[in-house]
């Protein structure tokens, strides 16, 4: 174990020294993920028009959408129930519909939300929840919720306060998906294909330790051999988690990336980062040389990248979203939606085992394969 | 009880066979050189011996024990100085010595001691906090001996460690050898520079195509050879005349001119040290003036040649 935690701390004293990890771990996601903000969802500029309609409840109808519609922030039907609001939404005539309980007081509020507008629903639940929760949360909810949208935030808030009445809100409604903001959505997206440049530094290190001579006299010294494993490995975890912390503070600060519940965002970053370390670890030992070991992880992050929707959102085409389900981005995405959306660190907790079943499966294939990784035959010449 | 004691290691690349049972012992203070040309399995022997490559076949016992890649206890013997510079480039000759003295489970303080000592001992006390990667090759040659000292092994192993080295830190890295040797570590050596051998190491051993050819001392290695010494005589006048003379002086056993050369005569005698006074007293009574003399011994290339027919170097 202490031979593991010297090799550990020599390789991030080295790997601080050279600047890999910084770039690959910071520089180059933050700036990404700033350039697709800005491109991608860059609606930010105009004013926010959400489409909405109801069905019942008068109170929250005229304390909390007329306003708004009256102001041009929205345009807003009143509809005779439920089922005439999926369908608009399902046609897309409307961007989220608000099911209010018959007496606007008691019961269930529920948002329909259509998939394509995730700015509009994200607004509507915004709205709800500000509703249905008590006053002062209510306030910063829709504070955040429009922030950057050119709304007047705080009159927002001020309308939403105006009726207080407690009313749980449904978030189970099927058609409803959960989205994250794009600056979020891009800066997580990143995050995660970033952090496969990040970990194969790591995981190559066995590598880069043959090719500069030294693999053998580690192994010549009296330490057990899995702690030269042991001490990459752990390497790549400890690097990631703290990358991943940074770029979630700094995108938090620069971007207006918003992140949810830190319990559940911690759980999160830390079962995705050792499903992802266990990912490039596989794949790194199947290679020869460092330099395959990252151009090979290079492939793959794309690849899951792409599959897994963290380079641009692909939910809604063809097979694509099944595929999703094998990368660790899908999960870890869809884990931050439901933070993003409210939820709490028990929200995430099937995200969480997934990308910890990737990463118990993924490391026993690497912890077989680590004899191989040691052998220093085509080292010596 | 010898500190190291190898026994019929093996080692197969395929159809090819590196090493081929290769046996020896060394003991305590002793210095024992393996010589052979590039390719004769050196390095692979060592890296056997050391266990960071598994044998085919053989054993190999360091301080008494069977020492095997697990076995933390003899590998704490060994102090190993490989071939290719094993540092790490981007930090300091401090770091690198820290790092290791870690790996060994050194104490802070026997630490300090140590790293301080072998920077001291290989001439780098006074760059030891600059990058590795601004040290010329022979800097970055001596710190990769030093890490091999650090934790005082009772078994120094240095596989060529003087290749590319200027002329400087070579005689630096032969005379720490030396002391080493003298503070009672064994040290297993290896070369393909026969000078080396011949100036460091007790005995030798000669490698070649992965076999042990001849071991022995150097005079033992050149006896094998049935070769003598050369006693060269350079004399005024015309060396003919002298020839008989030397013929008949005691101890010699074969006189031969030297083609080309001018006055030349080379006497052949077993043991030209033990010869010496009386074949100058032979050539005094004989009345040949002899301007120079001059001893040569066979030497380890003679023997190369005579074991394998090809030259040590080529
Ligand atoms: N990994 C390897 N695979 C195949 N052959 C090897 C390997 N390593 C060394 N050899 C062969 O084994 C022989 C001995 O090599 P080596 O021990 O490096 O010699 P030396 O150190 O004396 O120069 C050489 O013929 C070399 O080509
Ligand atoms: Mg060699």
């Amino acid at each position: 174990m202490r031979a593991a935690l010297t090799i550990l701390l020599k390789d991030l004293r080295q790997q601080f020294r050279d600047t890999t990890l910084l770039t690959f771990g910071l520089a180059l996601p933050l700036g990404l993920a700033f350039l697709l903000t800005l491109t991608l969802g860059g609606n930010e500029k105009q004013q926010f028009i959400g489409r909405y309609a109801v069905a019942g409840g008068a109170a929250f109808t005229e304390q909390v959408l007329r306003p708004m519609a009256e102001r041009g922030y929205i345009t807003l039907r009143e509809l005779p129930g439920w089922d005439a609001g999926a369908a608009l939404v399902d046609k897309g005539e409307v961007d989220a519909v608000f099911v209010v309980p018959p007496d606007g007081r008691t019961g269930t509020l529920e948002v329909i939300g259509n998939v394509d507008a995730a700015i509009a629903v994200d607004v509507a639940r915004g709205l709800a929840q500000s509703y249905a929760t008590e006053l002062r949360t209510t306030g910063l909810a829709v504070a955040v919720a429009m922030q950057g949208r050119d709304a007047d935030a705080g009159e927002l808030a001020r309308l939403a306060q105006a009726a207080p009445t407690p009313v749980a809100l449904d978030t189970s409604t099927p058609v409803l998906r959960k989205q994250l903001d794009p600056a979020t959505y891009h800066a997580a997206g990143m995050a995660v294909f970033f952090l496969f440049f990040g970990a194969v530094v790591s995981a190559a290190g066995i590598f880069a330790e043959r090719a500069g001579g030294t693999l053998v006299r580690l192994i010549a010294a009296p330490i057990p051999r899995w702690s030269i494993v042991a001490g990459k490995s752990v390497g790549g975890v400890v690097t990631g988690i703290v990358t991943m912390t940074v770029l979630i503070a700094t995108s938090g600060l620069l971007l207006g990336a918003r992140w949810g519940d830190p319990l559940g965002v911690a759980a999160l970053v830390a079962a995705t980062v050792l499903a992802v370390c266990g990912i490039t670890t596989v794949v790194a030992s199947f290679a020869r040389t460092a330099e395959q070991a990252s151009n090979w992880v290079s492939i793959v992050a794309t690849v899951l990248g792409v599959f897994g929707g963290a380079l641009f959102p692909i939910a809604q085409v063809g097979l694509l979203p099944y595929l999703g389900y094998v990368t660790p981005h899908r999960w870890f995405l869809s884990g931050l939606a439901e933070l993003a959306g409210g939820g709490t660190a028990s929200a995430v907790v099937s995200p969480v085992l997934v990308l910890l079943a990737i990463a118990v499966v993924t490391g026993g294939v690497a912890v077989h394969r680590s004899g191989r990784m040691l052998r220093v035959t085509g080292g010596v010449a | 009880m010898p500190v190291l004691e190898v026994d019929n290691i093996t080692k197969l690349y395929g159809e090819s066979v590196a090493v081929d049972t290769l046996s020896f012992t060394i003991d305590q203070g002793e210095t024992y050189g393996l010589l052979g040309p590039n390719g004769a399995g050196k390095t692979t022997a060592i890296s056997m011996i050391v266990g960071v490559l598994d044998r085919d076949a053989g054993q190999v016992r360091v301080g008494g024990r069977p020492h095997s890649p697990a076995d933390r206890r003899s590998k704490a013997l060994i102090g190993y100085v490989p071939q290719d510079l094993a540092l790490y480039h981007d930090i300091s000759a401090r770091e690198n010595l820290r790092f290791f003295t870690k790996l060994y489970g050194m104490s802070r303080a026997a630490a300090a001691r140590e790293i301080e000592r072998v920077l001291e001992a290989v001439g780098l006390a006074d760059r030891a906090d600059d990058a590795v990667r601004t040290y010329s090759g022979g800097m970055a040659r001596r710190l990769n001996i030093a890490i091999g000292l650090l934790h005082r092994p009772k078994l120094l192993i240095l596989d060529e460690p003087t290749v590319g080295v200027d002329p400087q830190s070579r005689n630096a890295i032969l005379a720490s050898v030396r002391e080493l040797a003298g503070e009672g570590v064994a040290i297993l050596y290896t070369t393909h520079y026969m000078e080396e051998a011949e100036r460091l190491c007790d005995r030798i051993g000669i490698l070649d195509g992965g076999r042990l050819r001849a071991e022995g001392t150097r005079r033992e290695l050149v006896g094998l050879v049935g070769e003598h010494d050369q006693v060269v005589f350079k004399v005024e006048g015309d060396p003919a005349h002298a020839v008989p003379v030397l013929e008949a002086a005691p101890g010699v056993g074969r006189v031969q001119r030297v083609e080309g050369e001018d006055g030349e005569v080379v006497a052949f005698v077993a043991d030209a040290r033990a010869a010496m006074t009386e074949l100058m007293a032979a050539v005094a009574a004989g009345g040949v003036a002899v301007r120079s003399v001059e001893v040569r011994e066979p030497d380890l290339e003679a023997v190369f040649l005579h074991l394998t027919g090809r030259a040590l170097r080529d």
